[in-house]
């Protein structure tokens, strides 16, 4: 099967500093997959730059089965061909209402022209309708968003991501700050967004990423340490070592 | 009517416009009882396209969040292209009567070699710069109102824009464009007549016989009108998508990015589209004045604008035109001598000079106390408030209203 990118060799240093160190990563099309480590292994860094935020010093960034490289691209062009990302802090427009975030994100032409003359089709406001209640917001549509609770902003971001219909999903600690229940489900956004495109979680918190039940990537120091389920990952010896022993 | 439920400041602000001109036109002295002084219709159209610009101002400043201060640039630019036609005609005119007179036939050329050094004597030249090319003809000139504002802004913008050069840096660089550009412009070489500007422009040619008191009431209309559209297009521009995505851009450029936006793209739009507005507004402005120099153009007048629209309430279009409105009578009645001056026995408060304290010291009360500025007015009346938090932030989150707070 042919993965949906592949990262090979990516070094990026920031002044001398290696955040990121001849790092290789895949995913295929339909897959959760979760990244684990410590704090400065680089998980950020790595999002950065798939995202196109960092330009790495060396390596490839290969998208799709057209193998096209994303180096060099802005992050507003990596975004149109289908790479979504939600960052660590919730970043939803908080001025505007949920209903004006979501139809912001939603798959269409994005220039400036025919966003002046955009009129939302019958088939806008149904992926806005769905959406909602997917992320069970659907009450909340007419609020402004700043008003949302913490865990209700972070589900409008992932429903954001959705709504782009991304091929690929970067999320960034979606569970920071949530409740139990809102964990579990933030969970099942996540699964069954994972089961039509490629979902990557940067996740702390163990529990929640043995609920994800999917495969492990840790991250040290800029490389992969491991790779394997959760069991796996957790038995090996180095990653004891450097991040669950601790 | 769904573009009117969207917009209900709309209705109002119409209404408001109509009943102004129309009062205006029944109080001048072409038109009306005579009460109203000609000067001072002239100084309300002057007001109006100051408003207009002040549109221009928000929409680039209050929705997308570009500081710019540069726009009085575009606004004097403006002047100048309709400036040139207007000295270009009437001397023509003038100078075409005078030889008319003599006993053999003016040549085109001797016309234009006349028209020449009655408009280039002042800088010691006669000959017309290459930037006279088009000023025979009204419409090139009049499209030039509309492409060298343009052009300027988006050459400008696209350098600037590109760099992902933000906020002060992107304000001190669009300083930096202005006062280059009225440097340049002061220079006698430059082609419009260095610090002397473009003069006698109140004159419309070939309508010396309809007297000042008409004219001004004619562009007291069209700077109505033109204010009228902006105001429509404005309140088009940042409602629905596009104007979310600008809000978006003012309160997080780098999520709109990861949304797929060219956020270049978009603040080059409104960059471009702010400068054009800018420009036509100083094309209805100076015929009015009648009088451009380069001193319009000085980065202070930028800054004046800044401060219209934060004292006028940025984020809302009409809080910007109510800002420049207010702010420019209330300076016309302190620096035009009429306010009395305060004798403290031993000093006496001329406002001529102080009124700049002033109007710094309510830029400063309305920035830390009044963020909405005058335009706020308006939602303690339909009971919009946004809680008072003295600072502190409230909620789960940094940022977020509380419920009951909201709801207030």
């Amino acid at each position: 099967m042919s993965q949906l990118l592949e990262v090979s060799g990516v070094s990026v240093s920031f002044d001398g500093f290696k955040a990121i160190n001849n790092l290789s990563f895949s995913i295929g099309p339909a897959e959760m997959r979760a990244i684990i480590g410590p704090n400065g292994a680089g998980k950020t860094t790595f999002m950065d730059i798939v995202t196109g935020k960092t330009k790495p010093d060396e390596g490839s960034v290969l998208w799709g089965d057209m193998s096209k490289n994303l180096i060099g691209m802005n992050e507003a062009k990596i975004a149109r061909i289908g790479i979504g990302r939600k960052f660590q802090r919730p970043t939803v427009f908080e001025d505007q209402s949920v209903f004006e975030n979501l139809l912001m994100a939603v798959k269409n032409d994005r220039s400036p022209w025919s966003v002046l003359f955009f009129k939302p089709k019958f088939k806008d406001l149904a992926k806005v309708e769905e959406l909602a209640s997917e992320i069970g917001l659907s009450d909340q549509l007419e609020r402004k968003s700043g008003e949302l609770s913490h865990g209700q902003k972070q589900w409008l971001e992932i429903g954001m991501l959705l709504a782009q219909d991304p091929q690929l999903l970067l999320v960034d600690e979606p569970a920071a700050g949530m409740t139990l229940g809102e964990r579990e489900h933030t969970t099942d956004i996540l699964k069954e967004a994972a089961k039509t495109r490629a979902v990557v979680v940067v996740e702390h918190d163990m529990d929640f990423v043995r609920r994800l039940e999917c495969k492990v990537t840790v991250l040290h120091e800029g490389s992969v340490l491991a790779e394997g389920s959760l069991d796996h990952v957790t038995q090996n010896k180095d990653v004891i070592d450097v991040y669950l022993g601790r | 009517m769904d573009f009117v439920k969207k917009h209900p400041s709309l209705p109002a602000f119409i209404a408001t416009l109509l009943i102004f001109t129309l009062a205006v036109t029944f109080l001048s002295e072409a038109y009306g009882t005579g009460t109203m002084s000609t000067s001072f219709v002239k100084t309300l159209g002057k007001t109006l396209c100051l408003a207009l610009v002040a549109i221009s101002m928000d929409l680039v400043w209050g929705y997308t969040g570009i500081l710019s201060l540069g726009h009085f640039a575009f606004f004097g630019l403006g002047g100048y292209m309709i400036g040139m036609w207007l000295m270009f005609a009437r001397t023509k005119l003038i100078v075409v009567e005078s030889m008319a007179a003599a006993d053999i036939p003016a040549t085109a050329m001797e016309i234009k070699d006349a028209v020449g050094t009655q408009i280039f004597g002042v800088v010691g030249s006669s000959d017309f710069p290459l930037v006279w090319m088009f000023a025979h003809s009204f419409w090139a000139q009049i499209a030039l109102v509309v492409l060298v504002p343009g052009l300027l802004a988006l050459v400008f913008g696209w350098l600037a824009f590109r760099s992902r050069v933000t906020g002060v840096y992107l304000s001190i660089l669009t300083q930096a464009m202005t006062l280059a550009l009225s440097l340049y412009l002061f220079q006698n070489d430059s082609g419009l007549r260095g610090n002397n500007g473009l003069s006698g422009l109140q004159n419309l040619p070939g309508l010396d016989a309809v007297s000042q008191d008409a004219v001004s009431i004619w562009f007291f209309w069209a700077s109505a009108f033109a204010l009228l559209v902006t105001y429509l297009i404005a309140n088009f521009v940042v409602s629905g998508k596009f104007g979310s995505v600008i809000r978006g851009i003012r309160d997080d450029e780098a999520r709109v990015r990861f949304l797929g936006y060219s956020v270049e793209g978009f603040k080059l739009f409104v960059f471009v589209l702010t400068a054009i507005i800018a420009g036509i507004g100083g094309a209805l402005y100076y015929p009015q004045a009648g009088i451009i120099n380069p001193a319009e153009i000085a980065p202070i007048a930028s800054i004046y604008l800044a401060v219209w629209v934060a004292i006028g309430g940025r984020g809302r279009i009409y809080g910007a035109v109510i800002g420049a409105g207010v702010v420019s009578l209330v300076s016309t009645y302190f620096t035009g001598g009429q306010a009395p001056n305060i004798n403290l026995g031993f000093y006496t408060i001329k406002w001529v000079d102080w009124w700049q304290v002033l109007l710094g010291l309510s830029f400063v009360l309305v920035t830390l106390f009044a963020p909405k500025g005058i335009g706020g007015l308006f939602d303690l009346i339909s009971g919009r408030l946004s809680p008072s938090r003295k600072g502190a932030p409230l909620g789960p989150d940094q940022g977020s209203l509380r419920e009951q707070e909201a709801e207030k």
